[in-house]
């Protein structure tokens, strides 16, 4: 008879529980009770999500749908409030009494938060779920953060902030930071990477109060009387299991609930797993055990017999640049030896720790590559005896000559880990290689391995090429140019990441193999830099195309055509006979009506641009931008003016639009459209952002195009306001800005992102993504025209004219 | 006399630039690279005329701004698996000012 199975928690364990039951068809009616409004989700991917590279979406294990296809019934954002063992039921603090034969708990743990004065303070937050991360997220340039611990939890915050571009703090009570995992050495490296990413890092600090003002933190205070500003306080030093209602429940509890090897309590029909547990007086922070107690626990609800066995654990350091691995124990002892390999120029630092010919603890830093194969060492307890003098030089170098790195690999035994957030191990891939997996997604789809932080990646790769020889190809993204190796994607991220904020600090840090670029990588880097750090990144025009350098567009006889803007396509015979006195004055030859309602004046010489845009300048007009990645027209109708069927002022909109966006840069032109109403005369279904209006309010959508491909647009949203409208076009504009690859329109950009995931950056983002637009315009919603007429005349000129000396 | 002819001071082209001089017989574009070194060629491009003076200086070649042939300052030689050659002149930096030589802007107006 099917049995009802209660799970408290929607953890990490709890998670790859349900799934190992589900998996299995196990005879269970499932009922899953969460705290947190939401499902199951990677928590140690929130410090991605905090940085920005990654989404939330992107980190859910569980969706609805997935809970509804197995028939596990789902109580989200509902506490506990008691647990009767006799009866055998659990009730809702909505009053809803539930009935079990099992249940598990997978309560995790709570931050600990030190009672400083000041701690409840609105402000002072922990980092343990997606509040705590929103919030982080919501800090921009203007903003600062003191964190409060220097372990792994704390030096991901920073950093994930820091790359927001908020100033961090840490403030850290032992003398180096992660000192559980690093000794003194490792810690230094690790600090001087940090501090390279712009965070201010204080080691043996002691907090002494949180200083508010209004009921919100202000500042937190040393004991040596420093006071260290900020707008919001994150608590990261530690966690505690959380054991309340199970000590409620009458269950054993020490530190964690007690539980033996099937995962059990003092209470047959109750089982615990994860952060809240305590088996043989080990508490558990790390993922890869929670997993192996969630199978195990998962076995013992099917009956199966299973036990949970303690293993070595390692750490890796989810902060982008900073490789760092630690493994083991490596304290100073009695009978240690030491054996150290340091490279300061590269920032390489590794360090062995050995007791009676065996690796009993490993420390790296800035070259893990070799983590893996260490790590095997300790864990094997394996005799490096014979291999002593080459050890720390890593598996290349045993057996005299340096081995393949493939070899290495082929090496490994069946049982060796690879992918350590997920505990897989590369028997697992060679057997789903075997039963058909050909490349790294379907690995990650069958066996999970890389599919979390994504640190394995490379290993995984390499055991398919070994498995599978010839018929795997390993995967080599396009890279920008040739210049350098790394894709567009790599670079943006390193610039992000590694505030790189000039151009040679991107050749040097992502070692460009030339001198200082060429016409494709240039332009690209100038945008990309321009777009992550509009305050501090001076543009380049020598690494912008003709075009942009001399605001207008070469045509193929070296001249060049000019288009006063005209807002919302808007003009007066004012205008008009400004721009027919510059064609005559200036003799050009074409004067033509553009596709997006402009009048471009065709064959003008390079040496007449400042004369003209200064005599367009006088009569009122302005770049038109027609040559540039960034906003070129907005299209209209006429709207409710004149047109009988026109539902909103679309002109009076398009004109609204232009004003704010213009001057923009962007990854290609970006051109919108207005229409009254759906009969769409201002064509907006096939621009890169097009409004049309409809009585009940504007529907705003994106990726159209009509160009070398013709797209029509998608609805990315429908809203009742034209602000709303307004503010969504600002936002996607920036969304487009900071993620899309240069050169890459819209439709492109969406294509490789999805539609969904953009709609949900702007519902949850909308306004930080405009306060960045903003910033950015502050500097760039100008026009160039009127500087380069006033101040770079000279430069339109010959450098010399050496007619009448040649003529001599 | 010396047969060079003193045209600007190297700071009137920026860094990575160039500008143009004009002659009886069309125009010869002077380049600057990021390590100030300067280099004179014919300001066509070979594949379609274009004006090499208006394109992106990398190392030491310039990328044509109309189809983006890149031809090498040093030779004028096109690069990759365009076919072409750009005439070079002779140009140096004295005492912070570009000089371009007489003797061959001559035989280009002579030609």
């Amino acid at each position: 008879m099917t049995q009802k199975l209660i799970v408290i928690g929607a953890g990490m364990a709890t998670g790859r529980m349900l799934e190992t039951l589900v998996d299995a068809n196990a005879d269970y009616d499932i009922t899953l009770i969460n705290g947190e409004p939401r499902g199951n989700y990677n928590r140690i991917m929130l410090s991605p999500v905090l940085s920005g590279e990654k989404t939330y979406a992107e980190i859910v294990t569980h969706d609805d749908d997935w809970y509804a296809q197995h028939g596990i019934s789902t109580r989200f954002g509902c506490f506990v409030q008691a647990i009767d063992r006799k009866a055998r039921t659990v009730t809702l603090a909505t009053g809803e009494v539930l009935v079990y034969d099992k249940l598990v708990f997978g309560t995790g743990s709570n931050p600990f938060m030190i009672p400083l004065p000041g701690a409840h303070l609105d402000g002072v937050i922990a980092y343990r779920d997606l509040e705590d991360t929103e919030r982080m997220m919501g800090l921009g340039p203007e903003h600062k953060c003191v964190v409060i611990g220097g372990g792994l939890l704390g030096l991901e915050a920073a950093a994930g902030m820091a790359a927001r571009g908020v100033d961090v703090t840490v403030v850290h009570i032992m003398g180096h930071l992660m000192e559980r995992q690093l000794d003194e050495a490792a810690g230094y490296l690790l600090r001087k990477a940090l501090v390279d990413k712009g965070i201010t890092v204080k080691c043996s600090a002691n907090s002494k109060e949180i200083l508010g003002k209004d009921g919100h933190v202000r500042a937190l205070l040393l004991d040596d009387g420093t006071e260290l500003p900020c707008d919001l306080l994150v608590m990261a030093v530690g966690i505690r299991p959380n054991v309340s209602l199970a000590q409620d429940s009458g269950l054993a509890v020490g530190r964690g609930i007690h539980v033996d090897d099937q995962m059990v309590t003092s209470d047959a029909n109750i089982l615990a797993v994860g952060e809240c547990v305590e088996h043989d007086g080990a508490i558990f922070g790390l993922v890869a055990p929670l997993y192996d107690q969630a199978k195990v626990a998962a076995a013992t609800l099917m009956g199966e017999d299973a036990q949970f066995v303690q293993k070595e654990l390692s750490t890796k350091l989810k902060v982008t640049g900073c490789d760092l691995f630690s493994a083991g124990d490596f304290a100073d002892g009695e009978g240690r030896e030491d054996i150290v390999f340091r490279d300061p120029a590269r920032g390489v630092y590794r360090r062995l720790v050995i007791t009676d010919n065996v690796v009993i603890g490993v420390v790296m830093y800035g070259d893990t590559a070799d983590s893996n194969w260490f790590f095997g060492l300790i864990r094997d307890k394996t005799d490096i005896s014979d291999m002593r003098d080459t050890l720390i030089f890593g598996p290349a170098y045993q057996g005299g000559t340096p081995l393949d790195p493939l070899a290495a690999v082929a090496a490994l035994p069946r049982d060796a880990e690879i992918c350590g957030c997920n505990g897989i191990c590369k028997g697992q891939i060679e057997d789903a290689i075997a039963a058909g997996a050909s490349d790294l997604g379907a690995i990650k789809a069958t066996t999970k391995a890389s599919a979390s932080c994504g640190t394995c990646t490379g290993l995984v790769e390499q055991v398919l090429a070994v498995t599978l020889g010839d018929d795997f190809v390993l995967p080599a993204a396009a890279s920008i140019c040739g210049c350098t190796d790394m894709t567009h994607e790599d670079v943006r991220r390193m610039i992000k990441s590694q505030r790189l904020t000039s151009m040679p600090a991107v050749w040097q840090e992502c070692a460009w193999k030339t001198v200082d670029g060429c016409h494709v990588c240039r332009p690209a880097l100038n945008f990309y830099l321009l777009a992550d750090w509009p305050l501090e990144y001076q543009d380049d025009p020598q690494s912008r195309f003709i075009n942009e350098r001399k605001h207008a567009n070469i045509q193929k006889d070296g001249t060049f055509s000019v288009v006063p803007r005209m807002w919302g396509g808007i003009t007066t015979p004012n205008e008009l006979r400004a721009i027919a006195d510059a064609a005559d004055k200036y003799a050009v030859p074409t004067v033509k009506v553009t596709g997006g309602q402009r009048i471009d004046l065709l064959g003008v010489r390079g040496e007449d641009l400042p004369d003209i845009w200064a005599d367009l300048n006088a009569a009122g007009m302005v770049s038109g931008h027609a040559y540039s990645k960034g906003l070129r027209t907005v299209k209209t109708c006429v709207g409710t003016d004149h047109c009988r069927f026109g539902t909103q002022d679309s002109t009076g909109l398009g004109i609204k639009l232009e004003k704010e966006l213009w001057g923009s840069w962007t990854p290609h032109k970006l051109k919108l459209a207005v229409s009254g109403c759906p009969r769409n005369c201002a064509e907006a279904t096939c621009k890169d952002i097009g409004v049309v209006c409809v009585d009940s309010g504007y529907q705003v959508s994106i990726g159209g195009a009509a160009g070398m491909d013709v797209k029509e647009t998608e609805l990315l949203v429908q809203v009742a306001s034209e602000q709303e409208a307004i503010d969504t076009i600002k936002a996607v504009t920036q969304l487009y800005r900071e993620n899309a690859k240069y050169l890459d329109r819209i439709y492109k950009w969406m294509n490789k992102v999805g539609l969904d995931w953009i709609k949900e950056r702007i519902e949850t983002e909308r306004a930080a993504l405009v306060d960045r637009f903003e910033l950015s315009q502050s500097i760039y919603r100008r026009d160039p025209w009127a500087e380069h007429a006033r101040d770079k005349a000279q430069s339109y000129q010959p450098l010399a004219n050496l007619s009448l000396e040649a003529a001599e | 006399m010396s047969n060079w002819i003193d045209i600007a001071p190297l700071s009137d082209i920026p860094k990575r630039g160039a500008r143009m001089v004009k002659t009886a017989l069309g125009c010869v574009a002077v380049f600057r690279t990021a390590q100030d070194e300067v280099f004179a060629l014919n300001n066509a491009c070979p594949h379609k005329a274009g004006p090499l003076a208006e394109g992106i200086v990398h190392g030491k070649s310039v990328t044509c701004p109309l189809h983006n042939w890149v031809i090498s300052l040093e030779t004028g030689e096109a690069q990759g698996a365009d076919e072409g050659r750009v005439t070079t002149y002779p140009a140096r930096v004295e005492g912070g000012r570009i000089l371009l030589d007489r003797t061959f802007l001559r035989a280009r107006t002579a030609a």
